[in-house]
C-alpha cells in the first residue's frame, strides 16, 4: 500500500467530520444525544413508552419522550415565527408571552361570553380559535408595523405589548377567570378520545409541515434572508422589505394564536399574569440554540425547532433530577450558556478551523504512521 | 420623526394601561401609569358631586395592580365595595406595582389632606420619609396585606395574613387524614415570596419531624399551572409513587390534577391522591364541592371590614392593636358547602 | 541606502474556504523605505496586510521584525511590535479632540494628564507640520488632516513599520502632496512604509520599491527605476497589455430597422435625491453614459430611472408607452435592470450563496409563489458562472468570500439572467482589477450589438470613451450637455464639465 492510499481515507474522514461538526444542526443534535444519554444512565426506562388509560377511560401513551414532545410543542411552534422575525428584522419579539395571554383571553371570551363559568360554550371552538388567530395576527401586525414602517428596534417596539399585554388580556375578560365547560376544548392540550398520542404533538407537526410547504412553495425564505442580510440590496432587487418584515411578525402572531390554543386548552382556563410566562425567552433561546444569528440574515428553521426541543428536553431533565428549586435557574442558565456558546456561528467557524489544522497535521504525519494506519484499515 | 414615534409609543402604552384599569372600575384612574405622560396623579373617587361634603371620611388607598392576581382583584373589589359614599367614605384609589410610584401617590394623598392613608406597599423598604410626612400632616396610616420596614410609631395599625399559619393549618389538616404514609409532591410558588416561604415552611418542618412523611418531589412551578403539570408528569414518568399533592396555589393544583387525569390516576375524596391548593378561587372551591380536590387554604383578601373597624375605633378615640392577623380558613372537601363557595370564593 | 532589513515575511500561507489567498508569499521591507504593494483585486494584498496586522492568523510562514521572529495574533500584538496601520476609512473617533484621538486607548490604565497630553500632541503636530490644533474636534478637520492625525498617532506609538492602505482615495491633489511630504519625512526618520494603492502615478512619485502579487502568489520585488509602468501593469495582469486599446472597433454597432426606437424616455424626471429635473432617452442597442465629477448627480439620475429613489415628478415612456415607475420592481417589469454603484451596500446579499445571488432578481420577477426548483437555480448559476468566468469554489459559496471583481460579475449575472432590454451599469468597474474591467467593457459592447440598450457610468473617462456612443454630461446635479460622434474626446468632456457659461 502506498502512502497516498492511507493518507486519503484519513483525510476524507476528517473532511467529513469537519463538515458534520461545523454544520448548524450539529450542536442541537449533539445536545439532544447527550441529554438522552444522561437520562438513560440514570433511568434505564427512559425510552419506555407505555399505553395506559386516562381518568376519562381513553387510551393514552405516556413516557418521558412523549412528555417532552408534548410540552415542547408551544415553544417549537413559536420558534417557527421567531426564526422568521429574527431573520427579517434582525431582532426579537419579546411580547409573545403577553400576546399568548391576549389571544387566549380572546378565545375564552368567545367561548364563555361574559359569564366566567357558563354551563355550555357560547360559540363553536373553531370560531373562538379563528378569533384568537385574528387577535394574534393583529398583535403581530401592530408589532410589525412599528418595526417595519416606523423602523423601531424590534425589542423596543414589542416592549409595548410586553408591558401592556397581560393587562389587556385581563381587560378582555373583565378581569374574570373563565373556565371552559366543554371537555372537547381540552382535546387540543390533551388527547382526542381514541387517539393515544397527545394532540399538541400533532398540532406541532402540522405547523412544521405547513411551514415546510410554505418554504418550499414560496420564496419566503429567500426574501426574508435577503431583507435580513442586506435590506437596501433586497429593495433594489424588487423586494419590499417593509412588507416582508411585516409578514414575518404577522406569521409569528399566527404561531402565537396556535400556541395560545394549546396553552389555554391544557388547563381549560387562563391566568393572565403567569400563562406562558417567559416563553418569549424560551423561543428566542430556541432560535439561538439552533445556531441562528440573532442579528438576523441566514436562518435554518429546522435547527430552531430542534433548539426548542433541546430546551424542553433540558427542562424535563432538570425536573426529573431533584434539583433544589432555588438552584434550578442557575443550572438552566449554565447549560444554555454552554449550548449557545457552542452553536454561535463564530465558534462553529473556529471549531471548523481546528479540524482543518488537525487534518493537515495528520496529512503530514500520516507518512510516518502509514504502516500502522494501513494495518488498521485492513 | 423619532419624537413622533416616541410619542405614539408612549400613547400606546398609556392607552393600554388606561384601558384595562378603566374597565371595571370606572370611578378610579391613576393607573400605574409608567409614562408620566398623562401627568395626572389621582382623581377623586365616588363622583365629584358629593366630594366636598365634610361629614365623609377622606381616605387615600394605595394598592398593587388589581390585574396582578385573582387575589388582588378580589382584594380591590372588596375595598371598592367598603369605601364608598354610602358607608361614609370619600375614597381615592391609586395602583402601582412599583414602590417609587406608590410613594409619589402617597405624597399626592398627603397634599390632598386625606384623613387616612391605606397602604399595601410594593416593597418593604423606603417608606420612612413619606410616612413621617404623613404623621406631621396629621394623616393616619393603616397598612394592609403587607408590612413594611419602618418604625411602628409611623402607622396606626397593620393588617396582615400570617402565611406561616396558613401553612400550619393546611399541614395539620393533612396530618389529620391519618394516612399510614405520606408521599408528597410539593409544588412551590415563586421562591422567596412570603406565601411560598410560609406554605413551604410548615410542610418542611413536618416532613423533618415525622418518619412516615416523605417529599417525593419538591420543585417550584412559579405559580404556573403548566409548569406544575410538567413537574407532576415527570414524577409519573419516573414511576415513583405518591399520594399527596401539596400545591402552594390553586393554579398549580389545577395543573397537577391535569397531569393526574391524563395518567389515569384518581384524586379527590376517598381516592388515590389527596389534592391540596391555596387561595380559594371560586372554581377551586367548586372542585372541592365536586370532591375532586381535598383541601383549599384561604389567603384572606377581604381586609376592608378590618380596616373599617380600625377607622371606626380611631374615630372613636380608641387605640387599635398594632398588628392584626386575619382569620383564615381551610376548606375540607368533606365539609364544604355551596354557601362557602359563594362567600369565600374569589 | 541603508539596506537594514526591518521586516521579513517568509513563506506566508493563508487559505479561506475555497480560496488559497496567499501561497508562500515573501515580503521584505528595509529601514527608511517606501515600498508599494501592488496587485489586482483578489491578488492577496489586503490578506497579506491583515496577516501582518494580526487581523487574520496565517496558516504557515514566519514574520521577523528587526531580525527576530515575532508572533502576531491580534492587532494589539502588531501595535506592540511596532506595526501601525492607517486605513482608507478613518478609524478614529470624530467626536473627540485631535489630542484625544492621538492618545486614546493607550493609557494602560494610568490616569490621563490632559495638559501633558495636549502639549505632547501639539509638539508632534508641529514636528510633522500637520495643520491641526491639539484641542480641535477631529470632525472639524478635513479628511486629509484626519488621515495625518491617524499617522501621527501611529508615529507617536513608536512604530517601525507604517502601513498605509489606500490612504489617498478620498484626498484631492494638494492633500495628496501634503501626505507625500509627511511620508518622506517619516522615511528620513527611518520608518519603513508599506504603501497600498491603485494609483500608478503615486507609486512612481513616492515609492522606492514595488512588490507585485498576483492570484495569491509573489510575482516579484522590483526597484522602482527598473520597472516601467507598462511592465508593472503587465506583471499585475500576468499578460502583456495589448487589448486595452480599441475594443469598440471589434464590436459592430446594432444595425436593425428598430435601431432608432426609443427603449426608454423620460421627460422632466425628478427624484427626492436632490437632482434637477432632467430629460433622457436611449435607443435600442445604444450605449450611452452619464459623466461628470463625483457628486454631480450621475448616480442619482439612473437611480431615478430605476425607481431606486422616490420619484417626485416627470413622465416616463418605455418603448413609446407611458408607464409609471415608482419602485424598482416596476422598472424590472418594464425590462430595466440596474447594477448599483456601491456593490457592498446595494448589490450583494453577503451571506447568501452565489447561486441565490444570481437568481434573486429573476426570482422576484417570477413571483413570490413560484420559486425556482433547486435544479433550475443550479442550472442558471452554472451557466453564468461559466459565461462570465466567475471564480468561485462552487455555486453554494457565500458571495462575500469572493473577491470584489467576482462579486461584481455575480451581480452582473443576476441582471443579465433577467434578459433586460435596458441595462444600467453604475460604476461596474470600480475597485476591480484591470482584467475584469476589460472583460466587462467587452461584454457591454457585445450585449449592445445584440440589441440591448445600456447606460454606462464610470469615473474613468477613457473607459466611457471606449464604450459609449453618446455621453450626457452633468454638473451640480444638472444635465449641462450631451456629446456624441466627433465630440467624444477627453478634452471636450473636460471643457463641458468645467463649462464656461451654463445654459441658464
Amino acid at each position: 500500500m502506498s502512502n497516498n492510499d492511507t493518507k486519503a481515507p484519513a483525510n476524507k474522514f476528517l473532511t467529513v467530520v469537519k463538515k458534520v461538526v461545523s454544520h448548524q444542526m450539529f450542536i442541537p443534535i449533539m445536545a439532544l444525544l447527550i441529554l438522552a444519554i444522561v437520562n438513560l444512565a440514570f433511568d434505564p426506562n427512559f425510552f419506555k413508552i407505555t399505553l395506559g388509560k386516562n381518568n376519562a377511560g381513553n387510551p393514552i401513551l405516556s413516557g418521558p419522550l412523549i412528555t417532552i414532545l408534548d410540552y415542547g410543542a408551544e415553544t417549537a411552534i413559536l420558534a417557527i415565527g421567531m426564526t422568521l422575525v429574527t431573520a427579517a428584522a434582525g431582532g426579537q419579539d419579546i411580547s409573545v408571552g403577553a400576546t399568548i395571554a391576549i389571544a387566549g383571553s380572546a378565545m375564552l371570551r368567545v367561548l364563555c361570553g361574559t359569564n366566567p363559568s357558563p354551563d355550555t360554550i357560547q360559540a363553536p371552538i373553531i370560531v373562538a380559535f379563528l378569533v384568537a388567530c385574528l387577535v394574534g395576527m393583529a398583535c403581530g401586525a401592530f408589532n410589525g408595523a412599528l418595526v417595519s414602517f416606523f423602523k423601531i428596534q424590534p425589542m423596543i417596539a414589542t416592549l409595548i405589548l410586553f408591558t401592556a399585554g397581560r393587562s389587556i388580556a385581563a381587560w378582555i375578560n373583565l378581569n374574570k377567570l373563565p373556565v371552559v365547560p366543554d371537555p372537547k376544548f381540552a382535546y387540543f392540550g390533551g388527547i382526542i378520545p381514541g387517539i393515544p398520542v397527545p394532540t399538541p404533538i400533532f398540532i406541532m407537526i402540522a405547523c412544521v409541515l405547513i411551514m415546510a410547504l410554505i418554504l418550499k412553495f414560496t420564496n419566503l425564505g429567500l426574501y426574508t434572508q435577503s431583507v435580513g442580510i442586506n435590506e437596501k440590496s433586497a429593495k433594489l432587487n424588487g423586494i419590499n422589505p417593509i412588507l416582508i418584515k411585516f409578514i414575518a411578525f404577522v406569521i409569528l402572531g399566527l404561531c402565537v394564536a396556535v400556541a395560545a390554543l394549546i396553552k389555554v386548552s391544557r388547563i381549560s382556563t387562563i391566568n393572565y399574569s403567569v400563562i406562558a410566562k417567559d416563553i418569549e425567552m424560551d423561543a428566542i433561546l430556541a432560535v439561538a440554540l439552533g445556531g441562528n444569528a440573532l442579528s438576523g440574515g441566514k436562518f435554518n428553521m429546522w435547527a430552531s425547532i430542534l433548539g426548542a426541543y433541546v430546551f424542553q428536553f433540558l427542562t424535563t431533565t432538570l425536573y426529573k433530577f431533584n434539583i433544589a428549586s432555588s438552584a434550578l435557574p442557575a443550572y438552566k442558565a449554565t447549560v444554555v450558556i454552554l449550548l449557545v456558546f457552542f452553536s454561535a456561528p463564530k465558534v462553529r467557524e473556529t471549531i471548523g478551523k481546528g479540524f482543518k489544522k488537525l487534518k493537515e497535521s495528520i496529512g503530514k504525519s500520516s507518512k510516518g504512521a502509514a504502516g500502522k494506519a494501513s494495518e488498521g484499515e485492513a | 420623526m423619532k419624537k413622533v414615534v416616541a410619542l405614539i409609543m408612549t400613547a400606546c402604552v398609556a392607552f393600554g394601561l388606561m384601558a384595562c384599569s378603566n374597565s371595571d372600575k370606572k370611578d378610579t384612574t391613576a393607573a400605574n401609569n409608567e409614562t408620566e405622560a398623562a401627568g395626572k396623579d389621582t382623581e377623586k373617587a365616588g363622583g365629584d358631586e358629593g366630594g366636598g361634603s365634610s361629614d365623609l371620611i377622606k381616605v387615600g388607598i394605595i394598592n398593587n395592580d388589581p390585574n396582578e392576581s385573582g387575589y388582588r382583584t378580589a382584594n380591590d373589589a372588596d375595598l371598592q365595595k367598603m369605601f364608598c359614599k354610602e358607608n361614609g367614605y370619600d375614597a381615592s384609589f391609586a395602583y402601582s406595582l412599583k414602590n417609587d410610584e406608590q410613594i409619589k401617590y402617597a405624597q399626592g394623598f398627603i397634599q390632598d389632606e386625606v384623613d387616612y392613608l391605606l397602604l399595601s406597599a410594593a416593597d418593604t423598604a423606603g417608606w420612612d420619609t413619606v410616612l413621617q410626612d404623613a404623621k406631621n400632616a396629621g394623616v393616619k396610616v393603616i397598612l394592609f396585606d403587607r408590612t413594611i420596614d419602618a418604625d411602628p410609631s409611623l402607622y396606626e395599625a397593620s393588617i396582615v395574613s400570617d402565611m406561616d399559619k396558613e401553612g400550619e393549618t393546611a399541614v395539620n389538616w393533612l396530618a389529620g387524614q391519618g394516612l399510614s404514609e405520606y408521599n408528597v409532591i410539593h409544588i412551590q410558588g415563586v421562591m422567596g415570596s412570603a406565601a411560598q416561604q410560609g406554605r413551604s415552611g410548615a410542610l418542611d418542618k413536618k416532613v423533618e419531624a415525622e418518619a412516615n412523611w416523605n417529599i417525593v418531589k419538591q420543585q417550584t412551578a412559579e405559580w404556573n399551572a403548566e409548569k406544575a403539570q410538567q413537574i407532576v408528569q415527570s414524577v409519573i414518568d419516573s414511576g415513583t409513587s405518591f399520594n399527596v399533592i401539596y400545591a402552594e396555589n390553586d393554579d398549580m393544583a389545577k395543573g397537577a390534577v391535569a397531569a393526574l387525569d391524563a395518567a389515569g390516576i384518581s384524586h379527590g375524596v376517598g381516592k388515590d391522591v389527596i389534592v391540596m391548593g391555596f387561595d380559594c378561587n371560586k372554581w377551586a372551591l367548586e372542585e372541592l364541592l365536586k370532591q375532586n380536590w381535598n383541601y383549599d387554604g384561604q389567603c384572606n383578601p377581604f381586609q376592608a371590614s378590618y380596616i373599617d373597624a380600625i377607622i371606626k375605633d380611631l374615630e372613636a378615640g380608641k387605640t387599635p392593636e398594632k398588628t392584626i392577623i386575619m382569620d383564615e380558613k381551610g376548606f375540607d372537601a368533606a365539609t364544604i358547602t355551596q354557601a362557602d363557595v359563594d362567600n369565600y370564593g374569589i | 541606502m541603508d539596506e537594514y532589513r526591518l521586516l521579513e515575511m517568509r513563506g506566508i500561507d493563508k487559505t479561506f474556504p475555497g480560496v488559497r489567498a496567499l501561497q508562500h508569499v515573501d515580503f521584505t521591507l528595509n529601514k527608511g523605505e517606501i515600498h508599494a504593494l501592488m496587485g489586482e483585486n483578489g491578488a492577496g494584498k489586503s490578506t497579506l496586510i491583515k496577516v501582518l496586522t494580526g487581523v487574520y492568523s496565517k496558516d504557515a510562514g514566519t514574520i521577523r521584525l528587526d531580525g527576530e521572529e515575532v508572533k502576531i495574533h491580534s492587532p494589539q500584538d502588531a501595535q506592540n511590535a511596532g506595526i501601525s496601520t492607517v486605513y482608507q476609512e478613518i478609524t478614529l473617533c470624530p467626536n473627540l479632540s485631535v489630542a484625544e484621538n492621538m492618545f486614546i486607548g493607550r493609557g494602560n490604565g494610568k490616569i490621563t494628564n490632559w495638559r501633558e497630553m495636549n502639549d505632547r500632541a501639539k509638539a508632534l503636530l508641529e514636528r510633522l507640520d500637520i495643520p491641526a490644533k491639539a484641542t480641535q474636534q477631529l470632525a472639524n478637520c478635513s479628511i486629509a488632516v484626519q488621515q495625518m492625525v491617524a499617522i501621527a498617532r501611529a508615529i507617536d506609538m513608536e512604530c517601525k513599520v507604517l502601513i498605509l492602505d489606500e490612504p489617498t482615495s478620498s484626498l484631492d491633489e494638494q492633500e495628496v502632496e501634503k501626505l507625500f511630504g509627511l511620508m518622506r519625512d517619516l522615511k528620513a526618520m527611518g520608518v519603513g512604509i508599506i504603501f497600498v494603492t491603485h494609483f500608478l502615478d503615486q507609486v512612481y512619485e513616492v515609492c522606492d520599491k514595488i512588490t507585485v502579487l498576483r492570484d495569491g502568489q509573489l510575482v516579484g520585488e522590483y526597484e522602482i527605476r527598473d520597472l516601467p509602468r507598462v511592465q508593472l501593469v503587465a506583471k499585475m495582469l500576468g499578460k502583456e497589455m495589448d487589448d486595452l486599446s480599441d475594443i469598440k472597433g471589434e464590436h459592430e454597432a446594432y444595425h436593425s430597422p428598430d435601431a432608432d426606437m426609443k427603449i426608454f424616455e423620460a421627460v422632466k424626471l425628478q427624484s427626492n435625491a436632490g437632482i434637477k429635473p432632467f430629460n433622457f432617452y436611449i435607443n435600442k442597442g445604444e450605449v450611452n453614459g452619464f459623466t461628470g465629477l463625483l457628486g454631480s448627480g450621475r448616480s442619482e439620475c439612473v437611480r431615478a430611472i430605476f425607481g431606486a429613489d422616490r420619484v417626485i415628478g416627470g413622465k416616463v415612456k418605455v418603448k413609446g408607452k407611458a408607464v409609471k415607475i415608482h419602485k424598482p420592481k416596476d422598472a424590472m417589469k418594464n425590462g430595466i435592470a440596474y447594477l448599483p454603484e456601491d456593490r457592498k451596500v446595494d448589490g450583494i446579499i453577503g451571506d447568501l450563496s452565489v447561486r441565490e445571488n444570481i437568481i434573486l432578481a429573476l426570482q422576484v420577477m417570477k413571483g413570490f409563489f413560484k420559486p425556482f426548483t433547486k435544479a433550475q437555480a443550479y442550472a442558471f448559476a452554472d451557466e453564468y458562472i461559466k459565461k462570465l468566468n466567475i471564480k468561485t469554489a462552487s455555486a453554494d459559496t457565500p458571495i462575500k468570500s469572493l473577491s470584489g471583481g467576482n462579486q461584481q460579475k455575480v451581480i452582473l449575472a443576476r441582471w443579465l439572467l433577467m434578459h433586460p432590454e435596458y441595462l444600467i451599469l453604475d460604476e461596474p468597474t470600480r475597485g476591480i482589477d484591470v482584467g475584469t474591467k476589460v472583460d466587462i467593457q467587452k461584454l457591454v459592447l457585445e450585449l449592445a450589438s445584440g440589441g440591448m440598450s445600456i447606460t454606462f457610468i464610470s469615473s474613468e473617462t477613457d473607459e466611457m470613451l471606449r464604450t459609449c456612443s453618446r455621453l450626457i454630461v452633468m454638473r451640480d446635479r444638472k444635465v449641462v450637455g450631451e456629446l456624441s460622434g466627433e465630440d467624444l474626446t477627453q478634452s471636450m468632456i473636460m471643457s463641458t464639465i468645467a463649462g464656461g457659461e451654463s445654459d441658464e
